[in-house]
């Protein structure tokens, strides 16, 4: 078997970061690391988790790429394919729904010219539907990135979607 | 106005940052039990306060603390489980985003209490903003010297970190939670032996809830009996309730447990009533998993009593016509909602939520969300019904953790108390079918 070097890499901050997590756990338990640096490389490369992405954490922790992959697919945070650069998550479940979740991801879709799961054609805006996101009490909402918008009407959603679209970076979680 | 315990200091501008929420009486508890405590006696005021565990399945903190082992030369861990994840559920996010201090002061008395000098707060990864919250909690209380080495100059040392969770409600369930941390799939593993004996990888663990740990701080600092003299019975204490779905005010409220019903929907102090005059229909009372409940059965038991909010008032009747205290997941439901629907969207939250290790809640949540599609999209038939209670009867007791069960007693509570509207979504589909129906909007119209 032949092993093929990632030829990707984090840049100094994010291995100061990588470093200082290591730190948390004992030394011969570093796979403990592996979600908070899926979360990292995640935001580091683009948004999603290609096989090259986490192979080269696997090396980093000196685990089995296997071992990151059946992870990575478990959780449903880290994503497995490319996303829009916002990666908009509509909580769908119980209060929400009471408060109209269906009404946001209606208004979005008409709004962004898009169905639910891809990408916007210029990339930057993509819908997800996700389960309770604990914010059932400022209901409707979603989440982009680490922010919570809630108590969403469709004016508010106008505004956001304005500022992003200005902002245009990609939304991270880290 | 009931007592607070958690959030008496919420309201003061700046109780997020170490100076205010010191100058309240903040990290009291820290000095009074390193300098003044043995671990033993803490765990004994845990014990005759009464506390149970706050994250939904109510059993005696003491009581958990006592089972740890504590073999000589083995590390011992305290992991706070703030992967609140059950829908209706949203008080842990509001304390560590409010009152993160309270957090980290209780998770240092609970550590020094169990013998623990590295503890973990798992949080599950959408809060990513409370996570950052709390890492700068946590360094201004490194910086203060109440955690590392020799706190407060009493030889106890304690690491505090904060892990993310990757987006999975199954970690919410402790053994999931530990493998999680330990950096692998979420996956309950089967007791025992318990986390008390054999937990994170490998030692005697307690994982606790976020309310729960924070409980601690004025158990510590009042005495376990002031602790257990507030509430009413066996469910001592206050609790903190997340109030959404049709009411006028929505939000987190701690109140003295054996509140009643009522007054929580009803009255100003709590949750202001039904919204745009409606009447209230159906409750869930303690998060997605518990049994939801008509009114009646909500605001009095079966035998004619007042409900009150208390671990025995709501479970009075059992499953009949009772339900559970849960994690205090508090979502009301007007007139018009369709319980079907609802019942749907857990549904389908329970199937997205399944690890997938055990075949009876693997295949039996996708059938029961596939099943409840068949009514909304009007193509169910009457004998659905009973195929729906028949698949919900053969999940409970049959996993490894209670997931299974969790997505069962909805499903089967919902049929139990609102069989005619099942049956209204087969006869008469279109009369439930219009859209406006669903969604009535705070000011929203249809798009």
């Amino acid at each position: 078997m032949t092993e093929t070097k990632p030829q990707i890499q984090f840049s100094l901050e994010a291995l100061q970061q990588v470093h200082e997590i290591l730190l948390q756990y004992p030394a011969d338990k570093s796979k403990s690391a592996l979600l908070p640096l899926l979360h990292l490389a995640q935001a580091e490369f683009g948004g999603w988790l290609s096989a090259e992405t986490m192979d080269y954490v696997a090396s980093i922790l000196k685990i089995q790429p296997i071992e990151v992959y059946e992870v990575a697919s478990f959780y449903s945070m880290y994503n497995l394919k490319p996303v829009g650069k916002y990666l908009i998550e509509v909580c769908q479940t119980s209060s929400c729904w009471m408060c109209g979740a269906e009404d946001i991801v209606r208004y979005l879709e008409k709004k962004l010219q898009v169905e639910t799961g891809q990408p916007t054609q210029d990339g930057m805006f993509q819908i997800k539907t996700v389960e309770c996101l604990g914010s059932c009490g400022t209901a409707p909402m979603f989440q982009i990135g680490d922010k919570y918008y809630e108590n969403l009407t469709f004016e508010k959603i106008d505004t956001i979607l304005d500022e992003l679209r200005a902002e245009n970076k990609y939304s991270r979680y880290v | 106005m009931g007592k607070k315990l958690l959030l008496q200091y919420d309201h003061i501008p700046g109780i997020n940052t170490f100076e205010v929420y010191r100058q309240n009486n903040g990290y009291k508890s820290v000095e009074k039990a390193l300098k003044t405590m043995k671990p033993e006696e803490i765990v004994e005021q845990v014990k005759v306060s009464g506390l149970r565990g706050r994250g939904g399945a109510g059993f005696p903190t003491g009581m958990k603390w006592s089972f740890l082992a504590k073999p000589e030369g083995v590390a011992r861990y305290l992991v706070c489980n703030a992967d609140e994840s059950e829908p209706g559920t949203f008080k842990d996010r509001y304390l560590m985003e409010r009152i993160p201090h309270l957090l980290i002061e209780g998770m240092i008395t609970s550590s020094f209490a169990l013998g623990a000098n590295t503890s973990y707060i798992y949080v599950r990864g959408e809060y990513f903003y409370i996570i950052k919250i709390l890492q700068k909690a946590i360094k201004e209380a490194y910086a203060a010297g109440f955690l590392g080495k020799n706190i407060l100059g009493t030889g106890y040392d304690l690491d505090l970190f904060v892990q993310p969770g990757g987006g999975a409600y199954i970690c919410g369930e402790e053994t999931a939670l530990i493998e999680s941390l330990e950096g692998k799939r979420g996956n309950p593993r089967i007791k025992p032996p318990f986390p008390a004996i054999a937990g994170l990888w490998g030692c005697p663990t307690v994982v606790n809830n976020v309310e729960t740990i924070a409980a601690v701080v004025p158990i510590v600092n009042d005495g376990g009996e002031a602790y257990a003299a507030i509430g009413i019975g066996k469910s001592t204490g206050t609790k903190l309730i997340s109030a959404s779905g049709h009411i006028n005010k929505p939000g987190v409220y701690e109140i003295e447990l054996g509140v009643p019903v009522e007054e929580f929907i009803y009255s100003d102090e709590y949750c202001g009533g039904i919204r745009n005059g409606k009447k209230l229909k159906a409750v869930v009372a303690g998060g997605s998993s518990v049994p939801i409940l008509p009114t009646e059965l909500i605001l009095k038991t079966a035998n004619g009593e007042p409900r009150l909010m208390s671990y025995e008032s709501l479970g009075d009747g059992g499953f009949a016509t009772g339900t559970m205290m849960g994690s205090g997941g508090f979502i009301a439901m007007d007139e018009d909602t369709s319980v079907v629907k609802n019942l749907f969207t857990f549904a389908r939250f329970y199937h997205h939520e399944s690890c997938g290790q055990c075949s009876p809640c693997r295949e039996g949540t996708g059938w029961m969300e596939k099943i409840l599609k068949k009514f909304i999209d009007g193509k169910a038939t009457l004998k659905d019904i009973d195929l729906l209670w028949d698949i919900q009867s053969k999940i409970e007791g049959k996993t490894i953790c209670p997931l299974g069960e969790a997505a069962a007693w909805p499903v089967a509570a919902a049929i139990r108390h609102f069989r005619p509207e099942f049956e209204e979504y087969v006869n008469n589909p279109q009369s439930i079918h219009d859209v406006k129906h669903y969604f009535r909007l705070n000011g929203l119209v249809e798009a």
